[in-house]
């Protein structure tokens, strides 16, 4: 528990800090280990990383846990829930920078090194000595570079899976905003009832998303190694998909929490957080639709 | 005006814990969590500095002296990683745990577990990094900036690449952590336009922190993808472009190097008012001025990419934009200079380091603007120049600024005063021989000699052997430094006063020496007239 020092909150000790930061080293100690044994070398690092994520688990349950309880014991005043409100907003902003070096990749790719890998502009002479007989394109004609690295490949339609995907994810804000009005006129059912369509939302999104992957792979050998096209569809659309499995584990919880009766219509921070969260990953599948998929 | 806030009850249960463990490891308070900083900062900058010696030594003499070429490298490439990530960043992180809560009059930072976690990720991620170097295939050696197709081929690339993702996290956090404090936690009356100078830099680099680190990790990731997973990001043979790592490298890379110096700007424009008992000159222009150079800190990373055959309408445009930050920085050391002009001098170790400060750093943003111009830069890219030119800004910049702020704020954090004597036994020595060390660095580069070599022409000779005798000698005067922050912390029986300085203003001096373990319970109540900023005029 935390106390009250004079006009502030100031929360108590807690070892779950050094507990992340041991799991935390825990995790990337493991994953660093496996990447770098010897092919065919069978390491410890698998194991380790598998004990670092299930200890990152049992942090994340403890810490908030506590934060929890602390909440329910109405420690929290208005000061804290500013402090809470601002780091959400901040870390959903280093968020959107993260995403902006991948799509900076995309836009580099496909503005500049694949045109000038085919003459265009300064790249002139590289096209004339290495690759002459390369005409660049973006797409499945010449996305994968002027040594067709991973082979020939066909892309994804942006009209079909793709597009019901983004009314999916479209939906799925709509929904959230009515159960966070909902929650503030203080109908818990309407907002069980909307936030549950969310989270199920959330996971048809990961369904098709999964079911798209698997037909790049097996039908159109589009894949992670295919050339710049490859690497950037895979890593734009993979990070993607990671933050909406959080974003959709973040909204179950919240059902969870919305069930135990933790939220009132005017403490619901928790609440207004994953939902921020979820608005956040709808934009930048928005940008993903448009540059990824149409252009 | 803030002993109301100060009174009694710290002591007893309010106080720190006894257990050893839980006081350092389970900490909520912004002063211990500091410390932490602070002293992991002192830790590192020593193996940084250790890395560094090795390389003088190697290059005291023409030809192969000491070391494997390979080593060298990863000593380069080490010091590097060490000093900018494990020593500036968090001393500065750590004086602005200490110092922002007490400068805005408020308890503690304003999201106190996240500042512990903070601190902690850092030793985790070091060791992580500096372990590559007892690896098979050995630690990273393709230089701090870890260009592809070079640092693909060190073996042990993922350990340094997660390292990085993990001093990554603890910045970010860090950062939000000082923008909520000095957005939320501010005393009533301490309006924005009336914080001290090292809050205001302090805000405009966390939030430079936010934008870039990302970035970053984001950069890294794709090297990481490259090595072991087979994507084609910077393998133009799959369209992708290894310069493209460059530009997103250096996106991150040149704000980087703002937030090493925008906080050392905010120390000098606390520490120079204090010595020289006058308000600074400009306090708008000096805040709008960082945040101008911030802003330019975005769209000028292409120069350091000038040499690897950019469009030529890129190389001007970037070349113009590197030159207009010398116009807000102009008006920083202006004001500097004015405000000591006509003021009541004094030359502590504070100020000494201070104005050294400021004439030092001058001199490495002038080699800034030659290395601007792209003409030119082309003959020293890549030269001692570079070298010559970086460490002005970062080691008579970033680390004076540092040591300055650690002599000026001493008294306070322990109570007692440090020795005078040895202080400017310290500052002499430091002054002395890091011109020594960097000057004929500068000869060197215009001379052609180029950066990250272990061997060289026997005409670079003389200035290289000056160089690495300054080195030693600079190395030598650190230790000097530690010992008066040894003997000032365990030792000193000269008691501090609560305002240790006679100039000084600001609401640290208003709390005892050495501040107490919870300062501000209660918000203080503040009087224009006792701040360093309290009277601006419009």
């Amino acid at each position: 528990m935390g106390q009250q020092q004079g006009a502030y909150f100031v929360p108590s000790k807690s070892q779950w800090p050094i507990v992340a930061a041991v799991v935390m080293f825990v995790t990337v100690y493991g994953a660093a280990h496996w990447l770098n044994a010897e092919p065919g070398e069978s390491g410890f690092g698998k194991t380790v990383l598998l004990i670092g994520a299930l200890g990152i688990l049992a942090m994340f349950f403890g810490w908030f846990r506590s934060v929890i309880k602390e909440s329910l014991a109405g420690n929290y005043n208005d000061q804290v829930d500013r402090s809470f409100r601002m780091g959400m907003m901040w870390f959903i902003f280093s968020e959107v920078m993260f995403f902006g070096a991948f799509f900076g990749a995309l836009w580099y790719a496909r503005s500049y090194s694949v045109p000038w890998l085919g003459g265009e502009g300064h790249g002139v002479l590289t096209h004339q000595f290495l690759w002459s007989q390369y005409s660049a394109a973006w797409g499945a004609t010449g996305g994968n570079g002027p040594e067709h690295v991973g082979g020939d490949f066909q892309t994804i339609a942006p009209w079909g899976l793709p597009l019901l995907n983004t009314l999916i994810l479209l939906s799925s804000s709509v929904t959230i905003t009515i159960a966070h009005h909902a929650l503030k006129a203080g109908h818990r059912g309407k907002v069980l009832l909307f936030l549950g369509l969310t989270v199920l939302l959330g996971a048809t999104f990961l369904w098709f998303q999964a079911h798209e992957y698997i037909e790049a792979y097996k039908e159109l050998n589009l894949t992670l190694q295919s050339g710049v096209y490859g690497s950037t569809f895979f890593m734009l659309t993979g990070f993607h998909g990671m933050h909406v499995t959080l974003g959709t584990i973040m909204l179950a919880v919240i059902w969870l929490r919305v069930l135990k009766g933790h939220f009132n219509k005017d403490h619901h921070f928790g609440f207004e957080a994953v939902a921020w969260y979820w608005h956040f990953v709808d934009v930048v599948w928005l940008g993903l639709f448009m540059f990824v998929y149409i252009l | 005006m803030a002993h109301a806030a100060t009174h009694d009850h710290h002591d007893g249960h309010h106080g720190a814990p006894s257990n050893f463990f839980v006081r350092w490891c389970m900490s909520t308070n912004h002063k211990d969590i500091g410390t932490l900083y602070l002293v992991f900062s002192l830790l590192m900058f020593f193996i940084g500095g250790s890395f560094a010696m090795v390389i003088r030594a190697e290059l005291f003499k023409p030809g192969m002296q000491l070391v494997q070429p390979y080593f060298f490298n990863e000593m380069t490439t080490l010091h590097a990683l060490v000093m900018i990530f494990g020593a500036v960043m968090p001393a500065f992180v750590g004086l602005g745990n200490w110092m922002i809560p007490l400068m805005i009059g408020a308890p503690d930072m304003a999201l106190p577990r996240m500042n512990n976690l903070s601190f902690w990720i850092l030793p985790f991620a070091f060791a992580l990094m500096l372990s590559t170097l007892f690896l098979p295939g050995g630690g990273p050696a393709g230089g701090w900036t870890m260009y592809p197709p070079l640092a693909l081929q060190t073996d042990s690339l993922a350990y340094v690449v997660f390292a990085v993702h993990l001093m990554g996290i603890s910045s970010i956090m860090g950062a939000i952590n000082i923008i909520a404090t000095i957005l939320n936690m501010r005393a009533p009356g301490m309006d924005l336009l009336k914080m001290p100078v090292f809050v205001w830099s302090w805000l405009i680099t966390a939030f430079l922190l936010i934008a870039v680190m990302p970035v970053l990790a984001g950069a890294v990731t794709m090297l990481l993808t490259d090595k072991y997973f087979g994507t084609s990001f910077f393998n133009a043979a799959g369209g992708g472009d290894p310069v493209l790592y460059q530009h997103i490298f250096w996106f991150f890379g040149h704000p980087e190097v703002y937030i090493m110096i925008l906080p050392a700007f905010g120390l000098v424009s606390e520490i120079i008012p204090t010595f020289a008992r006058k308000p600074i000159f400009g306090y708008k222009a000096m805040v709008f001025a960082i945040a101008s150079i911030a802003f330019l800190s975005f769209i000028v990373w292409a120069h350091h990419m000038f040499a690897v055959g950019l469009p030529l309408g890129a190389e001007i445009f970037f070349m113009y934009a590197t030159m207009l930050i010398a116009v807000p920085t102009g008006v920083k050391v202006f004001n500097w200079v004015s405000t000591m002009w006509g003021g009541s001098m004094t030359f502590e170790t504070p100020m000494l380091f201070a104005i050294a400060f400021v004439i030092l750093f001058t001199i490495g943003g002038f080699s800034g603007l030659m290395l601007a111009l792209v003409p030119a830069d082309f003959q020293y890219h890549d030269s001692y120049f570079v070298v010559a030119h970086f460490h002005y800004v970062l080691v008579t910049g970033a680390v004076f600024a540092i040591i300055a702020a650690t002599y000026y704020w001493l008294p306070k954090w322990t109570g007692h005063m440090y020795s005078e004597f040895w202080g400017k036994v310290h500052f002499w020595n430091s002054v002395i021989w890091v011109n020594v060390l960097f000057f004929p660095q500068h000869f060197l580069g215009l001379a052609g000699m180029p950066r990250r070599i272990p061997d060289y022409n026997v005409a670079f000779a003389n200035f290289n052997m000056i160089s690495s005798i300054g080195g030693f000698l600079f190395g030598a005067s650190q230790l000097i430094f530690l010992g008066v922050v040894i003997h000032c912390v365990f030792f000193s029986k000269k008691k501090a006063a609560d305002r240790v300085w006679e100039g000084a203003k600001g609401l640290e001096w208003t709390v005892p020496s050495p501040a107490p373990f919870h300062t501000f319970e209660v918000p203080p109540v503040i009087h224009d007239e006792e701040l360093a900023h309290g009277h601006v005029e419009d």
